[in-house]
């Protein structure tokens, strides 16, 4: 019976921790169909933010939930205005030049900080189900998906700024007619998304090994998740991060981590296959 | 006139290359003969790539997937029937195969753009994984162990065909790696020419108005595919040859950025391009490896982005404009002008 309880705490953490790292990039994928290829490193700055503050003596919240998305939306206001900028409409393009920025960040955190890893300790302490041992975090990091979630609906749904994006978004050059500049709503957007990648990155800094190619491990996965929730922000991503968070912890479970990886990646192979458009092109259409 | 000067000239060139080729083995120390081994394998990696992305519009985020099914497959044919006759065979027979089976499932199923790069991005971290995980002794095809991320080493080189006993000296397997880079370039060149060359660039011009000229868009790309995956799995053959090792690395994602940033340097839509790109970024990575102050990562990812945003069209393709621009002042004076094609070709822009 705990074995099952375990199970399911560790579904839990897989999916909530999938959807923190996958907003920014489905927001700035869905807001501007831009596939940020250097999503990854966002995440590492993120957790090299953390880190890095949290050693300096910084309080860890603070660091985990300040410092970090701060850092990282101001990083990626730089690179909106010195690179992705130019490259809107530009798909393929953008993708190569995200991937060259993502080698440049990598290069860059290596010859400052060399190839070693760093590490905060995991704050709250664990509880124990029956004989097996879990931690608080997990539930924190489930009470961060939910707020974070709750947060860009409402700012989505009932502010002015979120109307705005929303019909950038659906018309641009319809909303440019009506007085609204694309340009400066893309780039808050940018800047938002990696803001809200960066805090991934944070939350995720004291269960994770930090060097500067950990984003390489959580590029695909959000990726796949991404694309595979479709073009829907919200209800697309929560769907695709429920289901291959799901299906790996479960896959993991029953054979190895290795090949719970496996079967996610053969699972979003078919599903991309059998639904073109994402989950969210099929059953939430029209939703946020 | 100026339609048979080029042929003339390239033909020069071709020659040119395979004289330099044939006699670099007296001229270069081991050393540098090595590396430029190492080039040529990689060179033939970035005209798979090069073909199906420049020619065929598939960009490929998992080229690696078939040069890395490539490497493994010659290395383990190689250490199970001693003799890289097979070996060879066999490196661009599975991921021909595997390629056509990858293929099918994506152009039949209409996915195009970023979902094909996702797809193929995916299969590769698959690959990784599980070649990754294959270590310990259960994990072997006939006498050959996978070795997990230990990888597979003192793979058996290459031999004279059909005759174990003689393996190839260093010059010889550069004859063999040089040779296969002109062989395929050339061989690319003649797909190209040909009809169904014109109907691959057809298909990613306009792929509506190719499938109302009567071609099957998806048949067109499916075999784009395959000969890229083929062409690939060469290139792991020869790969592995050259460093004797084959491990999961070579499926890794690096290497798959690498080439597209070979491509992205060299020129798309040219094969000569690639392999320029190709072997500069080659031989700066392993400049800069023997350095201390300088990461490669952070050269890489800053060229990349220089390309993408000042020089999309990449150096060959803006040489050649250069080129073209002096050439039209000489091109009126001919006596006789290149006649217009009475009939458009497909594809034609």
């Amino acid at each position: 019976m705990d074995i099952y309880i375990i199970v399911a705490l560790d579904v839990i953490n897989g999916t909530a921790s999938l959807f923190l790292l996958c907003l920014g990039l489905a927001i700035i994928f869905g807001m501007m169909k831009i596939i940020n290829l250097a999503h990854g490193e966002f995440i590492m700055l993120g957790a090299y933010a953390t880190v890095i503050s949290a050693n300096a003596g910084v309080n860890i919240w603070i660091a985990m939930l300040v410092v970090a998305p701060l850092f990282v939306g101001l990083v990626g206001l730089i690179v909106e205005r010195c690179l992705i900028r130019f490259l809107y409409g530009r798909l393929v393009d953008s993708m190569l030049a995200t991937w060259g920025l993502s080698l440049l960040i990598i290069g860059i955190v290596t010859t400052i900080f060399g190839n070693t890893i760093q590490g905060v300790p995991t704050p709250l302490g664990g509880f124990s189900i029956g004989a097996y041992r879990s931690s608080y975090y997990t539930l924190f990091l489930l009470a961060m998906a939910i707020i974070m979630m709750a947060l860009v609906y409402a700012v989505m749904r009932y502010t002015r700024f979120g109307l705005i994006a929303r019909a950038t978004m659906q018309n641009p050059a319809m909303a440019n007619t009506l007085g609204v500049n694309p340009a400066r709503v893309y780039m808050t957007t940018f800047a938002a998304g990696a803001a809200m990648t960066g805090l991934a990155g944070g939350l995720l800094a004291p269960v994770s090994g930090v060097t500067p190619v950990m984003g390489g491990a959580y590029v695909a996965k959000a990726f796949i998740t991404v694309v595979g929730g479709g073009a829907a922000i919200l209800s697309g991503t929560l769907s695709a991060a429920t289901l291959f968070g799901t299906i790996n912890q479960i896959g993991a479970y029953l054979t190895t981590p290795v090949y719970g990886e496996v079967i996610v990646f053969t699972s979003a192979i078919v599903l991309i296959r059998l639904l073109p458009q994402g989950i969210s092109g099929r059953f939430f259409k029209g939703n946020l | 006139m100026t339609q048979r000067l080029r042929l003339l000239a390239q033909t020069l060139a071709v020659f040119g290359v395979i004289i330099a080729v044939a006699i670099a083995p007296g001229q270069l120390e081991l050393f540098t003969l090595m590396q430029f081994t190492l080039f040529a394998a990689m060179a033939v990696l970035s005209l798979s790539l090069a073909f199906i992305w420049g020619f065929g519009g598939i960009l490929s985020f998992g080229q690696t997937a078939f040069f890395g099914l490539g490497g493994y497959a010659y290395a383990i044919s190689a250490i199970n029937f001693q003799d890289s006759t097979q070996g060879i065979m066999l490196a661009v027979f599975i991921p021909a195969v595997f390629s056509a089976l990858l293929g099918y499932f994506v152009f039949y199923g209409r996915i195009s753009d970023v979902y094909l790069g996702v797809i193929t991005l995916t299969v590769t971290l698959i690959l990784f994984n599980v070649i990754n995980s294959t270590s310990g002794d259960e994990y072997h095809i006939g006498t050959a162990m996978l070795g997990g991320f230990n990888g597979i080493p003192a793979v058996p080189t290459f031999n004279m065909p059909f005759d174990p006993s003689t393996p190839l000296s260093p010059e010889q397997s550069w004859w063999v790696t040089g040779g296969a880079l002109i062989a395929v370039y050339l061989l690319l060149r003649l797909i190209l020419a040909s009809p169904f060359g014109r109907v691959v660039v057809a298909v990613r011009e306009n792929e509506v108005r190719a499938s109302l000229l009567g071609y099957d868009p998806r048949l067109i790309k499916l075999v784009t595919f395959v000969i890229g995956g083929a062409v690939a799995g060469l290139a792991g053959a020869l790969y592995v040859n050259w460093g004797a090792f084959v491990g999961p690395t070579i499926f890794s994602l690096s290497l798959s950025a690498e080439i597209i940033i070979w491509i992205t340097i060299g020129g798309l839509g040219t094969l000569l391009g690639p392999i320029i790109g190709c072997i500069l970024i080659e031989y700066a990575v392993a400049a800069i490896g023997s350095q201390q102050t300088l990461n490669s990562n952070l050269v890489l990812g800053a060229v990349l982005i220089f390309f993408v945003l000042l020089l999309p069209k990449g150096l060959v393709p803006t040489v050649r404009d250069l080129l073209l621009r002096l050439v039209p002042k000489i091109e009126p004076r001919s006596a006789n002008p290149a006649p217009e094609p009475s009939v458009q070709p497909v594809g034609a822009k």
